[in-house]
Parts: C-alpha cells; sequence; structure tokens
C-alpha cells in the first residue's frame, strides 16, 4: 500500500451486536466505503474513503452505524489547521484545483444571525395570522414610474380604467423561490421535484444553465429560464418556456469563473438537453463572450426581451462582489427587470474551494448596500431585488426582505429538504442521496414526487412563519416589510457594520 | 454660572431636543378631530376647540395643535409660513434665506394670549410671501417650453426644498405650515390650551382640524407637535403605523428627508408625493395607502381588478400598515381615512353643509347635538368633504389639480 498522507475525516463506528451483514451500507454507498467479505460474513469499512454524507447510516435497518466527525486528525494548530494540511496534501498528490460543492463553510460573520426582528407591543397591535389576513404574495418585475388612468363610462364601479400598460411581472404566493439549479448538476428526478413544487406553491423554479429537459416543459407558468454564458440549450422554443428569463453572469460560489461539466456526465439525455454532443466537456465560460461591458449586457437583455416579444420580466444574476452597489445600478439601467443577487455562501455542484471559500461578499451586506443605492439614484423601483446564497431559515428571507430585497432564491435549504446532508462532494458525481448524480442507480433513490412534497412543506412551514413574524410586528402585507429596517437591530456588530446594513443596535430605540 | 452660559445650556438643551427628534420615532395615541363647510363659509375654530376638549382623555398634554383653511382671505394668493424660532440668530438667517427667493408682504409675530397652562413657548412668527419674479424668468429662461401649470408645480417643489432646508439646516428654527391662506396652529399642551393660546378661537376658517397628543416618551417640542403641514397638506394622525420604515424609505427615493422621524410627517409626504406629482385623484388614494386586500382584489370586476392591482403592485410600499386614522387637510378638501383592517377609530357626522370627522362620537355631539347622519366608516374606506368650487379658489391655484367633484372610488 502507498503511503497516504490524508488521514480519513470520518470514524465509522460499527456496533457488531447489532450488525446483521445485511448489505444495504455495502448498496447504498457510492463512494465503496464499505466492502462485504463472504467467507468471514463479515463487513469492513475503509473510513478514507467515506464522505460523511450519512446515508448509511439513515439506512441501516438495526441502527449498527454511526458516522463520527473526526476531530484531532492531525497535532493542533490554529494557524495551519486541518484543513491547511489535507487540502496540501491533496494538491501535492494531484498537481491540480481543488474542487468542492456547496457554499463556504468558513466561519465568517454571519450577519443573519447577527440581526434581530422585532415585534409590537402596546402602542401597536400585532396581529393573529390565523384569525386576520396575512398577505405575503409578491410581484417580480420592472413597475412603471407612475400610472396614468382615463374615465371610462363602461366600467361600472370605479368610473376610472387603467390607461398605463404594465410591465410583465411574475405573481409569488410567496417571496420565496428555487435558484438555479440546472440539470446535469442536479438529477432529472430532483428539477421535476423543484418545478412541480413550485407550479403547486404559486412560486419559481429556475433552469439553471443547463437548459430544460422536455418532462419539464408543462411546469413553463412556473418557470424562471436561465441564460449563461456557455448558452446551452438556449434557442427561442427554451426562451418562451419560461415565464421570465434571467441572465447568468455570476454564481455566489464561484464569482468570476465559469463551469465544467465533464463529458462522462454527459449522457445522451443531457446531452440533448444541453444540445451538445454525447460525451463532450460542457465549457461555460467566466465571461459571457458577448458581454464585455455593460452596454453589451443592455443589448442581450433587449435581444432577450425582443425574442420573448417583450411578455417575460428579463433579470440578471450576479454574484456578490466587492462593488456590487454600483454594479447592480449599471445592470438596472441596461434594462434589467430584476436582479438576483448570490451571496459569499451560496451553493454550487462544483468549483474550486479556493474561489468558494475567499471570493466575494455575504449577501445581507450586498442587499443592504443594493437597496440603498438604488433608492438614492431613483431607480430602486425600476427592478425588483432577489437575495440568494445562504438563505437558512424563514428568518433569514424576512431579514433580507427588510433589507430590501423583494423575494429570495433558495436552493441549499430546497437540497436539504429533498435529503441533502451537505458533505459538499457534488462534484464527483456520486451524491448517495440521488440529488447531484447522473448515475441511474442512484438517481432513483430520489422519488420526485416525495421530493415534491417535502419541498411543498417547506415552503409552507417557511410562509406560515413569515407570516407569524410579520403578524408579530403589526404587519399585515409583505410590502410593509420591504427595506423596513426599523425591524431589524443588530447585535454584537460595530459600527461600520451596522452604517452598511443601515440599521441600530439592539438597545437603541 | 454667567447669563452667557446659562444662555448656551438653554441653546444646547432645545438643540438637543430637535436633534432627539431627528433620530427617534416617537409613537403616540392621538386624538383627532375634523369639521369642514362644504358650502365655504367660514366658521370660528371655536367649534374645534370645543370638540377636541371633549376627547382630553386621549392625550397628555404633550402636544395639540390646528389646522385651518380660509383664515387668511386677504392674503389668499402669497404663501403663508408659520415658523418657530428658538432665538433671534435663528430667525435672523431663516429671514434671510427666505429673502433670498421671496418677497416679503408681510412678517409678523403670531399674535398669542397668556395662557397659564402654557410654559416655554418658541418665538412664533408669520409671514406673507410672493415668490420673485426672477425665479419665473429663470425658469422659463431655462426651458422655453416650460407653462405656467409646471412653473407652478415648480414653485412648489421649490417649497418643498426650501422648507425641508430650513427645518433640517437651521438650527433653532422651524417651519410649521407653509400653505396659501391657511396656517397651522400647534405647540406643548392640551389641544384646548394651545388653542386659547393662539388665539384660534378668533380666527374664521371653512376648514379645521385638530390633533391632541398622547407620545408615549416625555419629550415635549413645539415643533413636534401636530398637525404636520407642507404645502397646503396638513395631516393629524392617530396611531403607530409599522410600515414606517418601508414609506420612509419609498419617499427618500423621491427627495422628501424624514426629520421628524414621526408617522404623520411620511403620510404628509405620501400624499404630496401621491396626489401631487403623481396626480394620482384623491378619490383613489385609499387603494394605495390602505390598499384592498388581495382576497378582495380577486373578486373584482375585471376592470377594476386590473387598476386596483397595478396600483398595489407599484405602490406596495406606500401603503401604510398598522393601526392609524387620519384627517388631511388642503385648501379645497378634507379627507379622513382609516387602516384597512379598523384597527383605530373614526366617526363621521354631516348636518347640512358641515361634515364632521372625529376619533370619538361625542366631540361631534358636542358641537352639533343631532347631526342628519352619523356613522363609522369601514376599514379603508375614506371619507371625503370638498370645499364648493368657487370658494376654493380660483383657477390654477392648486385646487384644480385634482377633481373635486365626486365621490371615492368604489371596488
Amino acid at each position: 500500500m502507498a503511503l497516504k498522507l490524508n488521514q480519513s475525516e470520518f470514524i465509522i463506528e460499527r456496533d457488531e451486536n447489532k450488525c446483521i451483514s445485511c448489505q444495504v451500507c455495502v448498496r447504498q454507498c457510492s463512494n465503496d466505503v464499505h466492502e462485504y467479505d463472504s467467507k468471514g460474513d463479515m463487513i469492513y469499512s475503509d473510513s478514507l474513503k467515506c464522505v460523511g454524507c450519512h446515508r448509511c447510516e439513515s439506512l441501516c435497518p438495526t441502527g449498527a452505524l454511526k458516522i463520527k466527525e473526526r476531530k484531532s486528525q492531525f497535532r493542533t494548530n490554529y494557524n495551519w489547521n486541518a484543513s491547511h494540511l489535507r487540502d496540501i496534501y491533496r494538491q501535492a498528490d494531484s498537481g491540480g484545483v481543488l474542487l468542492t460543492g456547496m457554499g463556504c463553510d468558513k466561519p465568517y460573520t454571519v450577519y443573519w444571525d447577527r440581526i434581530l426582528f422585532n415585534a409590537s407591543q402596546v402602542t401597536n397591535p400585532s396581529i393573529d395570522p390565523l384569525r386576520e389576513p396575512m398577505e405575503i404574495k409578491t410581484f417580480i418585475g420592472r413597475k412603471p414610474d407612475r400610472l396614468e388612468f382615463k374615465l371610462s363610462r363602461s366600467s361600472k364601479n370605479t368610473g376610472v380604467r387603467l390607461k398605463t400598460k404594465m410591465s410583465p411581472q411574475l405573481e409569488l404566493s410567496t417571496p420565496i423561490m428555487f435558484s438555479a439549479m440546472s440539470y446535469g448538476s442536479i438529477s432529472l428526478n430532483a428539477c421535476r421535484s423543484l418545478a412541480a413544487a413550485a407550479s403547486k406553491f404559486g412560486t419559481y423554479y429556475n433552469t439553471g444553465e443547463g437548459g430544460m429537459h422536455k418532462d419539464l416543459y408543462k411546469y413553463a407558468k412556473n418557470t424562471i429560464i436561465q441564460v449563461a454564458s456557455g448558452r446551452f440549450g438556449v434557442d427561442a422554443d427554451y426562451l418562451n418556456k419560461g415565464s421570465a428569463v434571467e441572465i447568468k453572469i455570476g454564481q455566489g460560489a464561484k464569482p468570476g469563473i465559469g463551469g465544467h461539466l465533464p463529458g462522462e456526465k454527459v449522457t445522451k439525455d443531457i446531452s440533448n438537453t444541453r444540445m451538445i454532443p454525447e460525451g463532450t466537456d460542457a465549457l461555460s465560460p467566466a465571461p459571457h463572450h458577448d458581454i464585455y461591458s455593460i452596454e453589451d449586457l443592455a443589448q442581450l437583455i433587449y435581444a432577450l426581451k425582443e425574442a420573448t416579444d417583450w411578455s417575460k420580466p428579463v433579470g440578471v444574476k450576479v454574484s456578490a462582489v466587492h462593488n456590487i452597489a454600483p454594479i447592480a445600478s449599471g445592470i438596472v439601467r441596461a434594462g434589467a427587470d430584476f436582479i438576483a443577487i448570490d451571496g459569499l455562501r451560496g451553493g454550487t455542484g462544483a468549483a474550486p474551494k479556493i474561489i468558494r471559500d475567499n471570493v466575494g461578499i455575504p449577501i445581507e451586506l450586498a442587499v443592504a448596500s443594493v437597496d440603498e443605492r438604488l433608492r438614492e439614484e431613483g431607480i430602486r423601483h425600476k427592478a425588483s431585488i432577489i437575495a440568494g446564497g445562504s438563505i437558512r431559515s424563514s428568518s433569514d428571507a424576512i431579514k433580507a426582505i427588510a433589507l430590501g430585497a423583494d423575494a429570495v432564491y433558495i436552493a441549499t435549504a430546497a437540497l436539504i429538504a429533498m435529503g441533502c446532508h451537505l458533505c459538499q462532494k457534488c462534484y464527483t458525481g456520486k451524491c448517495n442521496w440521488g440529488i447531484a448524480t447522473q448515475d441511474p442507480y442512484l438517481t432513483k433513490r430520489l422519488n420526485p414526487e416525495i421530493g415534491t412534497r417535502r419541498l411543498l412543506n417547506l415552503l409552507r412551514s417557511w410562509s406560515l412563519e413569515i407570516k407569524e413574524m410579520l403578524g408579530g410586528a403589526g404587519i399585515n402585507a409583505i410590502e410593509s416589510l420591504k427595506g423596513n429596517r426599523e425591524h431589524l437591530r443588530g447585535i454584537g456588530l460595530n459600527d461600520r457594520e451596522l452604517e452598511v446594513l443601515g440599521i441600530k443596535h439592539a438597545g437603541e430605540a | 454660572m454667567s447669563k452667557m452660559d446659562k444662555l448656551n445650556i438653554i441653546k444646547k438643551y432645545k438643540n438637543d431636543r430637535q436633534e432627539y427628534f431627528s433620530r427617534h420615532k416617537i409613537p403616540s395615541g392621538c386624538a383627532i378631530f375634523g369639521v369642514i363647510n362644504e358650502a365655504g363659509s367660514r366658521f370660528s375654530g371655536r367649534m374645534v376647540m370645543d370638540g377636541i376638549s371633549v376627547m382630553h382623555e386621549r392625550s397628555n398634554g404633550l402636544g395639540g395643535g390646528f389646522a385651518a383653511y380660509g383664515i387668511y382671505p386677504q392674503f389668499s394668493n402669497n404663501w403663508a409660513f408659520h415658523i418657530f424660532y428658538d432665538d433671534s440668530a435663528a430667525k435672523k438667517q431663516t429671514e434671510e434665506e427666505i429673502a433670498g427667493s421671496f418677497e416679503i408682504l408681510l412678517g409678523e409675530e403670531i399674535p398669542t394670549r397668556k395662557a397659564s397652562a402654557i410654559s416655554d413657548p418658541p418665538i412664533v412668527y408669520r409671514y406673507f410671501l410672493d415668490i420673485k419674479d426672477d425665479f419665473k424668468k429663470n425658469r422659463s429662461k431655462n426651458n422655453n417650453s416650460i407653462d405656467k401649470e409646471s412653473l407652478k408645480e415648480a414653485e412648489k417643489d421649490y417649497i418643498v426644498n426650501l422648507v425641508m432646508h430650513i427645518n433640517k439646516d437651521i438650527n433653532g428654527a422651524y417651519v410649521i405650515s407653509s400653505g396659501k391662506n391657511m396656517g397651522i396652529f400647534k405647540g406643548v399642551g392640551f389641544p384646548e390650551d394651545i388653542g386659547e393660546f393662539f388665539r384660534v378661537d378668533e380666527y374664521k376658517g371653512h376648514i379645521w382640524t385638530s390633533h391632541g397628543r398622547f407620545p408615549t416618551n416625555s419629550v415635549g417640542w413645539w415643533g413636534g407637535a401636530h398637525p404636520f403641514g407642507l404645502l397646503d397638506w396638513s395631516v393629524v394622525h392617530n396611531g403607530e403605523i409599522s410600515s414606517y420604515g418601508t414609506n420612509k424609505r419609498f419617499v427618500s427615493g423621491f427627495g422628501y428627508e424624514c426629520t421628524l422621524s414621526t408617522d404623520t410627517e411620511v403620510i404628509a409626504y405620501l400624499f404630496d408625493l401621491i396626489a401631487r406629482k403623481q396626480k394620482i385623484d384623491i378619490r383613489m388614494i385609499h387603494l394605495i395607502l390602505a390598499s384592498p386586500l388581495w382576497q378582495e382584489i380577486e373578486r373584482m370586476p375585471r376592470d377594476n381588478k386590473e387598476l386596483v392591482k397595478a396600483l398595489r403592485i407599484l405602490y406596495g410600499s406606500a401603503l401604510i400598515n398598522g393601526p392609524f386614522s387620519i384627517i388631511v387637510g388642503n385648501t379645497g378638501f378634507m379627507y379622513a381615512l382609516n387602516d384597512r383592517i379598523k384597527l383605530r377609530p373614526l366617526v363621521a357626522a354631516r348636518k347640512n353643509d358641515y361634515l364632521f370627522v372625529s376619533s370619538e362620537e361625542a366631540p361631534i355631539r358636542k358641537v352639533c347635538p343631532s347631526p342628519d347622519s352619523l356613522w363609522h366608516p369601514d376599514g379603508g374606506e375614506p371619507v371625503i368633504g370638498i370645499v364648493n368650487k368657487k370658494v376654493a379658489g380660483k383657477k390654477g391655484d392648486g385646487t384644480r389639480s385634482v377633481r373635486l367633484d365626486d365621490q371615492p372610488v368604489k371596488v
């Protein structure tokens, strides 16, 4: 056996008294951790291969398995921590850029956890969402500068009719949408679950940059079509198979770089959907090669509006980078109807670890500064803001809206609802939970009907929680929370952070 | 301690109060009462004083005031400014600022009478102003196509900016009203005492609104009392709105800066923005400020649905959420509105040409024991009283910018 410098990250504890050698763990693990020895009727486990996805533990019928994190695999050192050592060993082995999946897991300040929400007492009654209407319907799209009316005798009641033609709007029953995840990065069953749940709940899912599988056409009304730098699967039909178009410039997990779906994953189905030959690498360039500046973006926005007959909002997704505020202002002025901002902790199917963990800024700060900037310039109404990049709970969502977002995008949370255990190995294509894989043996583990139900439950519970919090603050319409930073207070934040967030510290009236 | 030191300490205290008001949102409960004579005949302020005094228990002596329309017929076409000064330095600076762009036709101290319950009043002045010809010439020169109506609007925008500038940048000066043929009288005290102090009973107007304040903190600052005024608008308000932050950010996008952090201020800006600047008919404003619920909108006939939906989509941030009842005055009309789920009281009554709106029924019965009709408006259902157009003013004085001859839009 060759010298292995790396040590396993997990300890696999098998209780031999409970193990019945049924081999469920052997069959479930796509990483070949468990091996059955028929001679001794024993199962051996190689912890070095374990990614900590807990699939075997969850499915072990006798509860014989326990996967534990191995804390002390290297000598404690606060400067050279285990992650550094492990990465260097891997790089010295391979000579390559280290890949990872999901969002940044470094202990940077999570501002959601440093912000507290308000409630009414005495001077202003709280509202009980179980007894009073509580409105969380949300619209995404460009709003006109003002409305014009005409008098009308035909209109029975009002005598007034709308003269202004409204630009197309997405109507959301809850301010939560499923963020872009392509068919390719996740399985078709996962896509089906997302699309069906969005459709049933009255919100939207996003195709991601991988085109659109024919099975999903029936969910067109609840689909946001993505156009990314690789232009995979993009043609006039595709553009009109959704209710909105999103130009993807960047992603929170990997700002400034493109994507790479290896040829072995480009199966027949994916080759059809992406409109590329089977078995070829699907490379998304870092920039769009027809967008080298803001005026080029404007051209693409208007080209897409023309292609969709001006019937759909066209938005732009960018990752939150240092000067996100002026960038957002430029995007609005270029004609975008919405901006999706993806924060530092946004997920990914595959990204260089060094980029994921070190590039970009947290979504909380980005939303605050973008909303502020657009208002200063008097163009906030021209585009909706969608915040994404690690919205972990309904309270994260409500705080994002109070900071100025119109709605939030969730993706990691949706995957977790479908079973994801955040092992961060999406890029290997070996997802034991049947989500981030194209292996038919694995993808059938995710039943789209169950996936749909679980996603619906997630949307429902978050929406109920949002209503509870709104009611507690004496608000009965989500519109009245948008940009309402009076209802937020920081805790344990310094002056500069409070200033950027535009909120007061807890205890300040 | 020398006299100078003492003065400095007093001055600092006053500035601190103004600064305090600009930093902190002050929730308050209140009493509101308004009367309009729709025939346009003018009546004494005694009536509102009598009315509001009945609701003594709804205020706590930390603020009271009156807004009156039609009280300066001799200056009906000139801007009337009511200004509070803490000291003569602020007065001098403000007058210089005003004289830069206005002819001051008359500047005088507002007559007051001694009232035992009123202490520590600021210097209270009023000015009648005409915009200088230079202003019009400059505007016309820069833009040849500018018509009379736009010039009027430009003049109003200019006044909005000037008022905001004085209130924000000049220490110890506070413009409390800035309309035409109208004025606001307010201060720290119970409304009936403030009325005595300002000799409100000696004025005659065709619209009167009044306010008794119950702020939930103890800072008493005269400028912070209500009604709040800007141009011809005056707003009295009862409640605490939970959408304040959203409303504030919405109007800030259009250049209105909330310096007082009170709900009343932001409501006044919403009216100025929506009714004057964006020309939404006053009869439709309740569809924005107290928008129907989505479930109601869904049930509307197609045209109405389209209209109300568009209003709600565009003006979502102007929705006033949380409990409120307001009375808004303008030269030609009085407008009262409740929040959409009626979390604050509002009563209305009519008698001949008079329309009354009030927090409670008692003040109405006090000044008009047997009204022709008396009702409790639903949440989100406005009560609009409109002055006979002949009396309201001549063409082009601003009263025509909203149509005043009809009932609110019913949906």
